[in-house]
C-alpha cells in the first residue's frame, strides 16, 4: 500500500530525514517511536503534504501512485489521513460543516454523488458513537476552545467519517489522560480493517496496550534504525532510547 | 493667498452651479435654497482637501477626480431600465424597492408603499413643497463645514427621498434604495441626499445599494441625514458593488435619542476610490450603537472607511466591527474614532478592525482614535492585520478540500463574525456569494 525509498527531506536547511525505507501492506498496525527531534513527526508531515519540508531524495509509492507529485488535499481524498498532534482551531467553521464539505469533495474525487442531508446526520450519529463525541461539540467552531483530549477526540472523529486507507497517527496518545486515551485507542481499532493501514507515530509504549502494532520502528537522526514486534516497544519502555542510540551512533 | 486645493473642479462646478440655480426659477430664494449657496461659498472658499488634509491623508479623492472628471459635460439623459435593475437586484430580497437612476427617483422602476405609519417623497417633490421633511431635517444633521463633499453634496441637492416613519410604526419589510449610475453613454456624476426620520418607537431597516451600469467613470456623492427617536430601532445598511471605475463618498450622520437603537451595516466590494464616512451622535442615554462593516477588496479598489461615535451622554453602549480582506493591489483605510464626552460617564464602547492581506502588493492603513473626557467608562479597541493561517489551510486541505475551497471555507470564516450580526437572510447569502465567487477565480 505504502511503499518509502530514502527518503530525505528539510526544512529551511536542516535535514530532518535521511533515508527513510518502510513498507506498509493493507491491514497492518505500524508504530513508529524515536526520542525527541529523530523525526517522527517531520515523517507524518511529509507524508500527508506539508509544504513547509522539502524532499531532497527518495520515492514515495502510495497504491501505485508517486504520493510525492500531489497536494495535500489530493493525497487526503486517494486515502492517506494525519491525526494531527496539535490540532488546529478555525473559528467560524464548524466541524460539521467542515466534514460535510470535506466527505463530498472526496465523494466527488471519487465520481460519487454527495451525500444527502439524512445520509449525513446517519453517518455522524453512528460515527459520533465511535469515539463518544457530543453533538454540542461538533456544532461549535472547529476545536475552538476544545480541551486537549476533545481534540484528540475529534480527530479520530474526523477519521471515522473519512474512512481513510491510511491513517497517520502524530502523537495522538500525548496529552491524553487514560480514559481518553481508551476511547480513542478503541475507536481507533473499531475501524481497522484488512483494507487499510494505521501508522502509530509515538514517543511512549503506553499507546501500544491498547493499540497493538504488528510493527514497531526506531526513528533516530532521520533514519529507522531498528525494526521489530511489539515486544521492541516493551524493551524501549523499560530501558529508554540510551541503548538504541548508543548502538545507531557505534555505527554511523 | 495660498492655492486651495481641487481648483480645477471648482471652476466646472460654478458653471454647474450657475446653471442649478437657473434651473430653479422660483425656488431660489426658499431657504433651503440659501443653505446650498453657503455650502458652495465655503466649497469655493476653502476647497476640497489637500495631501496635507490629515481626514484624507491615505485617499486623495481631489486629485483623482481632478485627474478622472471633466465636470463640465452634460450627461446624456440616463436610459436605465427594469432589466438593469434586474441585474442589480439582491435575490430574494423581500423589500419595499425605491430606484433612482443617476440620483433622480424612477417612479416605474419602483414600488408603491401602500402601508402605515411610512412615507416616502422624492426629494425634489419636497423642496417645491417646500415641506417639513426640509424645514427641519435638511442640513440639520450633516454639517457641511465639516467636509468638502458635504458642502458639494448640500450645494447641489436636490434628487434623493426623504422617508418619515411614524411613532410606533413597525414598518413589514426593509425599503431597499437602489441608487444605479447610468455610464453607458459618458461619464456620469451626481450626488444624492436622503433624509431619514425614525420615530418614537418605531422600527425599521433601510437598505442602500450603489450600481453603476456601464463602461465609463462615475462620481457619485450621498448624504444621509438620520434621526432616530427615543426608542426607535433603526437598521441602516450600505452595500457598494460597483464598477472598477467608480469614485463615491458617502456620508451618513444620524443622531440618536435615548434608549434608541442603531445598526449599521457598510459593505464595501468594488469600486476605483471609495470613502465611508459615518458620523452617529449618541445624545441621550439608554442608547445601543453597532457598527459593522466589511470590505472585500481586489484589483486596485481603493475603500477607506472613516467612522465616528460621538457619546455625548451617560449610560450609552457602542459596538464597532470592521473586517477587511485585501487581495491585489488594492488598498484599505479604516480611521474608526470614539469621543467619550465629559458628561458621558459610565459609557461601554468598543471598537475591532480586522484584516487579512491576501497578496504582497495590498496595502492597509488603519487608525483607532479614542478621545475620552469622561472618568468612568469602559472602552477599548484593537486592530489587527494578518496573512491566511497557513497551518489552517493545510489541516482543511489535509481532509480532503481543495486548496481554493479552504481559503474560501477560512476566509468565511474569517468574516463570520460580521455575517452574523446581518439579521437579513437574502442579504448575507448574497455577500456570502460574492465572498465565494471572488476567491474561487
Amino acid at each position: 500500500m505504502l511503499s518509502i525509498k530514502n527518503l530525505h527531506a528539510k526544512i529551511e536547511d536542516k535535514e530532518i530525514l535521511r533515508g527513510i525505507n518502510l513498507e506498509v501492506k493493507p491491514g497492518e498496525v505500524h508504530a513508529i517511536m524515536g526520542p525527541n527531534g529523530s523525526g517522527k513527526s517531520t515523517l507524518a508531515s511529509v507524508l500527508a503534504g506539508r509544504e513547509d519540508y522539502e524532499v531532497t531524495a527518495g520515492e514515495v509509492q502510495f497504491l501505485g501512485k508517486d504520493l510525492l507529485e500531489l497536494a495535500a488535499d489530493e493525497r487526503a481524498r486517494e486515502g492517506i489521513f494525519l491525526a494531527f498532534q496539535y490540532p488546529i482551531e478555525i473559528p467560524g467553521v464548524s466541524t460539521t460543516n467542515f466534514m460535510k464539505t470535506a466527505i463530498n469533495q472526496i465523494r466527488a474525487h471519487h465520481g460519487e454523488k454527495p451525500l444527502d442531508a439524512v445520509s449525513f446526520l446517519k453517518l455522524m450519529k453512528e460515527r459520533m458513537k465511535l469515539v463518544e463525541i457530543d453533538q454540542a461539540l461538533l456544532s461549535r467552531s472547529l476545536n475552538e476552545g476544545f480541551s486537549g483530549g476533545e481534540k484528540k477526540r475529534n480527530e479520530i472523529f474526523q477519521m471515522a467519517m473519512l474512512e481513510p486507507k491510511l491513517a497517520i497517527l502524530d502523537e495522538t496518545d500525548s496529552g491524553l489522560d487514560i480514559d481518553a486515551l481508551r476511547i480513542v485507542a478503541n475507536g481507533v481499532n473499531k475501524l481497522k480493517s484488512k483494507n487499510n493501514a494505521t501508522i502509530v507515530v509515538t514517543h511512549y509504549q503506553r499507546l501500544l496496550d491498547y493499540i497493538v502494532p504488528d510493527f514497531v520502528h526506531v526513528l533516530y537522526n532521520g533514519r529507522i534504525v531498528k525494526s521489530g514486534t511489539k515486544e521492541l516497544a516493551l524493551k524501549l519502555e523499560a530501558q529508554g532510547y540510551d541503548w538504541i542510540k548508543e548502538e545507531a551512533d557505534a555505527i554511523a | 493667498m495660498e492655492k486651495i486645493a481641487g481648483q480645477s473642479i471648482i471652476d466646472s462646478l460654478e458653471i454647474q452651479f450657475d446653471a442649478f440655480e437657473k434651473s430653479l426659477n422660483g425656488q431660489s430664494q426658499t431657504a433651503a435654497h440659501q443653505l446650498r449657496k453657503k455650502a458652495f461659498e465655503n466649497l469655493v472658499a476653502n476647497g476640497f482637501p489637500s495631501v496635507k488634509s490629515e481626514e484624507y491623508k491615505f485617499t486623495n479623492f481631489t486629485r483623482a477626480i481632478e485627474k478622472n472628471f471633466d465636470l463640465k459635460l452634460n450627461t446624456s439623459p440616463p436610459e436605465l431600465t427594469a432589466e438593469h435593475l434586474a441585474k442589480v437586484e439582491v435575490e430574494g430580497l423581500d423589500a419595499y424597492r425605491l430606484v433612482f437612476v443617476n440620483g433622480v427617483y424612477n417612479e416605474s422602476l419602483s414600488d408603491e408603499i401602500a402601508e402605515d405609519g411610512i412615507k416616502t417623497t422624492p426629494l425634489v417633490d419636497a423642496f417645491k413643497g417646500n415641506t417639513a421633511a426640509i424645514a427641519d431635517h435638511f442640513g440639520k444633521t450633516a454639517n457641511f463645514e465639516e467636509d468638502a463633499f458635504v458642502a458639494l453634496n448640500t450645494a447641489f441637492s436636490q434628487h434623493g427621498i426623504a422617508i418619515e416613519i411614524a411613532s410606533k410604526a413597525v414598518i413589514s419589510k426593509p425599503i431597499v434604495l437602489y441608487y444605479m449610475a447610468d455610464a453607458t453613454n459618458t461619464e456620469v456624476s451626481f450626488h444624492a441626499r436622503n433624509l431619514i426620520n425614525v420615530g418614537q418607537f418605531a422600527e425599521a431597516t433601510v437598505i442602500e445599494k450603489f450600481d453603476t451600469i456601464g463602461g465609463h467613470k462615475s462620481f457619485t456623492t450621498i448624504v444621509n441625514e438620520i434621526t432616530i427617536a427615543e426608542n426607535a430601532q433603526f437598521q441602516y445598511f450600505k452595500v457598494e458593488n460597483d464598477t472598477e471605475l467608480a469614485y463615491h463618498i458617502s456620508n451618513v450622520y444620524a443622531r440618536q435619542a435615548s434608549s434608541s437603537n442603531f445598526k449599521t451595516f457598510t459593505f464595501s466590494l468594488n469600486g476605483a476610490m471609495v470613502r465611508n464616512n459615518l458620523h452617529i451622535k449618541i445624545e441621550g442615554e439608554g442608547i445601543d450603537t453597532y457598527m459593522n462593516g466589511l470590505y472585500l477588496l481586489k484589483g486596485r479598489t481603493h475603500v477607506d472607511n472613516h467612522t465616528v461615535a460621538d457619546h455625548t451622554k451617560p449610560n450609552c453602549h457602542s459596538s464597532e466591527l470592521y473586517k477587511g480582506i485585501v487581495d491585489d493591489s488594492a488598498k484599505a483605510v479604516f480611521n474608526g474614532k470614539i469621543f467619550v464626552r465629559q458628561e458621558a460617564q459610565k459609557t461601554n464602547a468598543f471598537q475591532s478592525n480586522k484584516n487579512i492581506l491576501l497578496s504582497d502588493h495590498a496595502t492597509i492603513n488603519t487608525k483607532p482614535q479614542l478621545e475620552i473626557w469622561a472618568d468612568d467608562v469602559s472602552c477599548s479597541h484593537g486592530c489587527t492585520i494578518g496573512q491566511l493561517d497557513l497551518d489552517a489551510l493545510f489541516y482543511l486541505q489535509a481532509r480532503g478540500i481543495k486548496k481554493d475551497k479552504a481559503k474560501v471555507m477560512l476566509l468565511n470564516a474569517f468574516a463570520s463574525d460580521v455575517l452574523a450580526t446581518v439579521a437579513n437572510d437574502a442579504i448575507k447569502i448574497y455577500l456570502e456569494e460574492i465572498i465565494k465567487n471572488r476567491l474561487e477565480k
